[in-house]
């Protein structure tokens, strides 16, 4: 056995026994790549995510859910921090990640490429986006690499708060007035689809998905947790009085799961691809206050060296 | 200045009196105020901690996993250093 083979079968014997990997642990070059690109676009996806609910802080119907919906959005920057921090314990720059993020060669979830055009979304977006989110990282607290896992333990804790605020939103218009229900039917209507292509592609289609699930990143399939996504929603929907827009959603009594129709792949790849309704406008957006921020940043270093030099000029003296 | 990242910093949190400071994780500030500041925003925005400690990351010198054995087996062996290591009758109490 070679040196690398050495060191790899020992670092995959410490995985199967579940015991965590730390930075500076050995680790085989993938895994840390992988690492890195799954870290820091879930980072991405954090910060991105802030903005279709931003457009909304300021025309929300009451003080109750501006400050909701403020307390939710503040918590996407953080679990972007939380993020981009374990995506550093790798070995990568934060300034390298932002701008890969803005050159467009980083990938963040395409979910946030859609428009929020009612109040409704906000609703929609709670229940059903970071329900879906919730379905994806609960697992994640258990993966390999300990800063991950502990930053989503973090992450998690937070996240039932902002899909109950959705709900809440959501229960509210489905005992509203006409109006107010079928806005709540279209806003489901319009999210319900690209909510469940956050899952990522079949299983057949995902040629990753098995050495992520050998290196513990990951716990289960794609189509596992689109699966348990379906099946709690469709139960979570009749309290809403309201109806999913697949008509080929049906119980299935000898596998136990509700049946689903066939998601609309040629939609998801055009939108990862950049042809989304919004992806244009988003990056702009990060871009313009990334620039906008630019002097912020200088004058805040320039005045902490000024500082440092006028406090060691001070102990010289002393 | 267009990539340049302001230092990082490793953050530790006391989450109530009488217990240690523990690390949480870090984030990037120009300084120790500023740190603490961003701290507090970060990782405390529900009450998690009663003091904050902030230490530049590159003050923190780590020992190398790769000397693990080295570093804690002499440890394993060194049963006598537990209680249950001593040998005393059933009827002996308080202690
Ligand atoms: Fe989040
Ligand atoms: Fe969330």
């Amino acid at each position: 056995m070679t040196n690398i083979q050495a060191l790899e079968s020992r670092f995959q014997a410490k995985v199967d026994d579940e015991v965590k990997i730390e930075p500076k642990d050995w680790m085989p070059e993938k895994y840390r790549k992988t690492l890195i690109r799954q870290i820091s676009q879930h980072a991405h996806s954090e910060i991105v995510g802030m903005l279709p609910e931003g457009n909304w802080i300021t025309r929300a119907p009451s003080l109750r859910r501006k400050l909701g919906l403020l307390a939710k959005v503040q918590d996407e920057a953080g679990h972007g921090l939380y993020l981009y921090s374990a995506a550093e314990t790798l070995g990568v720059e934060r300034a390298d990640l932002i701008e890969q993020l803005h050159n467009g060669t980083a990938k963040y979830s395409s979910i946030f490429n859609y428009p929020t055009t009612s109040w409704a979304d906000i609703g929609s977006i709670g229940w059903l986006v970071d329900g879906a989110a919730i379905m994806n990282q609960v697992p994640l607290c258990r993966c390999s690499y300990g800063p991950y896992a502990r930053a989503m333990v973090r992450v998690c804790k937070e996240e039932s708060f902002h899909q109950r605020q959705g709900f809440e939103i959501l229960l509210t218009l489905s005992k509203g007035t006409e109006a107010q229900k079928e806005m709540l039917q279209e806003s489901v209507n319009r999210w319900w689809w690209p909510a469940m292509m956050m899952f990522g592609p079949n299983d057949a289609d995902s040629p990753h998905t098995a050495q992520s699930m050998k290196w513990k990143i990951k716990r289960f399939t794609n189509d596992e947790l689109r699966q348990k996504f379906v099946d709690v929603s469709v139960e979570q929907a009749k309290i809403l009085n309201i109806t999913l827009p697949d008509p080929d959603i049906k119980w299935n009594e000898e596998r136990g799961h509700y049946d689903y129709g066939v998601i609309d792949w040629e939609e998801f790849w055009n939108v990862v691809k950049g042809n989304g309704p919004c992806n244009h406008e988003r990056i702009q957006t990060r871009v313009k206050a990334h620039e906008e921020g630019a002097w912020v940043r200088a004058a805040a270093m320039a005045h902490a060296e000024k500082r440092s030099q006028r406090n060691s000029k001070k102990e010289q003296v002393a | 200045m267009k990539n340049q990242n302001w230092p990082l910093w490793e953050i530790f949190i006391r989450s109530k009196q009488g217990l240690n400071h523990k690390h949480v994780g870090s984030l990037h500030a120009a300084d120790e105020k500023m740190a603490i500041e961003n701290a507090r925003d970060v990782y405390t925005r529900r009450s998690e901690g009663v003091s904050i400690w902030v230490v530049e990351s590159k003050h923190i010198t780590a020992s190398d996993p790769s000397e693990g054995e080295a570093l804690y087996e002499p440890a394993n062996d060194k049963v006598y250093r537990h209680p249950t290591f001593y040998d005393l009758p059933d009827e002996l109490k308080h202690m």
